[in-house]
């Protein structure tokens, strides 16, 4: 029996042996295997960053779907106002550029800075995104990451931005900072804050800038 | 408390008073033109609307901080601009007023709307007057007087 078991190892060991000759490099441990393959490093690499593109784009996401930023992302003819979105009063409506209309414009009550005393919130060039950068549907649902990045990443769709350019938009552009620094209500309480301070979102958009700027799949 | 210049009807003036102050009531209290009234306080009605820069604004809600040195015209100005003046002729011949308190706002915005657009349709007239409020409701005659006015501006 014991001779039995002794031949039978031995057939194995031989198996064994014969399966890493033939296997080649194939058998070496992951790290050799890296190593010795640019591309599947490179692949590995590729799939790290769009990893960490897509952890910074749902930071991003957060920031762009806020109501302090959705008010005036809107699919409607009008802008919206509040934590709740509502419409906005006083019958204001979008105009042909986003801007109001002759004798009722943003610009008749938003000023350059905003008015505390008064709960009127201002940065200049105050006025509502396109539709086409519209970050919810006819029916005021949001729109899912996938939609939103997809249409922030479209330049026929963001004015024609490529990443330094969405980059540079996110750093410097008045409104964006309006909304980082929203002043009081009509209520003189504290407009609530976005998720991330400017900073954050604006190192968040580097991150996401730098890896392709990734979008989630789906709709 | 500030001293701020202003330029008011075409006329400098000077006022001390809180940077937060409402144009409105820096108008009405300190400078003492009252034509320009004072209706919901929110920006909501039209009644405190005056000209900032050219630009049909609620003077209730800008703070006298943030006017800077742009030009104001109110109601007891605006009769000297050729198109304040045809709408205030078309205002008095087509007795548009009831009891008068929206006004002032109404005629401050029907000239910027008619300076923007000479010949405005009624969807611009109703987009552009639609956050001037009248609760005498002479919606009608407003409409109408625009109308008359804009047969008139050259």
């Amino acid at each position: 029996m014991k001779a039995l078991v002794l031949k039978a190892l031995r057939h194995t060991w031989r198996l064994a042996a014969l399966a890493l000759l033939l296997a080649g490099p194939s058998s070496r441990t992951a790290s050799a295997q890296a190593a010795a393959s640019p591309d599947r490093s490179s692949r590995t690499d590729s799939r790290t960053a769009r990893v960490e593109g897509l952890a910074a784009w749902d930071q991003i996401y957060s920031v762009l779907t806020h109501p302090r930023c959705i008010n005036c992302h809107t699919a409607t003819n009008y802008p919206q106002q509040g934590d709740d979105r509502h419409r906005h009063f006083a019958n204001v409506v979008r105009g042909a550029e986003g801007k109001g209309v002759a004798a009722l414009q943003c610009v008749s009550c938003h000023q350059e800075a905003n008015a505390d005393t008064t709960g009127v919130p201002g940065a200049r060039g105050w006025h509502l995104a396109p539709l086409s950068l519209r970050w919810q549907d006819r029916s005021n649902r949001i729109l899912s990451s996938a939609q939103v990045c997809r249409a922030i990443t479209d330049r026929s769709k963001n004015h024609d931005l490529d990443g330094p350019g969405l980059l540079k938009h996110h750093t410097e552009e008045p409104l964006v900072l309006w909304a980082f620094q929203p002043g009081r209500g009509i209520d003189g309480r504290p407009r609530t804050l976005l998720p991330l301070t400017h900073e954050q979102f604006v190192e968040a958009t580097r991150r996401w800038v730098e890896v392709g700027m990734p979008c989630p799949q789906g709709r | 408390m500030e001293t701020y210049e202003l330029i008011v009807n075409g006329r400098p003036m000077e006022v001390t008073t809180d940077p937060g102050t409402p144009l409105l009531w820096v108008l009405r209290e300190e400078l003492k033109m009252t034509g320009t009234k004072y209706g919901c306080g929110i920006a909501a009605c039209g009644a405190c609307t005056v000209h900032l820069g050219g630009i049909p604004t609620r003077s209730c809600v800008v703070p006298i901080s943030l006017v800077g040195g742009r030009p104001v015209v109110t109601i007891e100005g605006i009769g000297r601009d050729p198109v304040g003046r045809v709408v205030q002729d078309a205002w008095v011949s087509h007795d548009v007023v009831q009891c008068g308190y929206c006004q002032s706002g109404q005629i401050l915005t029907a000239v910027a709307l008619l300076k923007a657009i000479p010949k405005p349709t009624d969807a611009d007239v109703e987009q552009s007057m639609g956050g001037n409020l009248c609760r005498c409701a002479t919606y009608v005659r407003i409409r109408e007087a625009i109308k008359i006015a804009s047969g008139q501006v050259k």
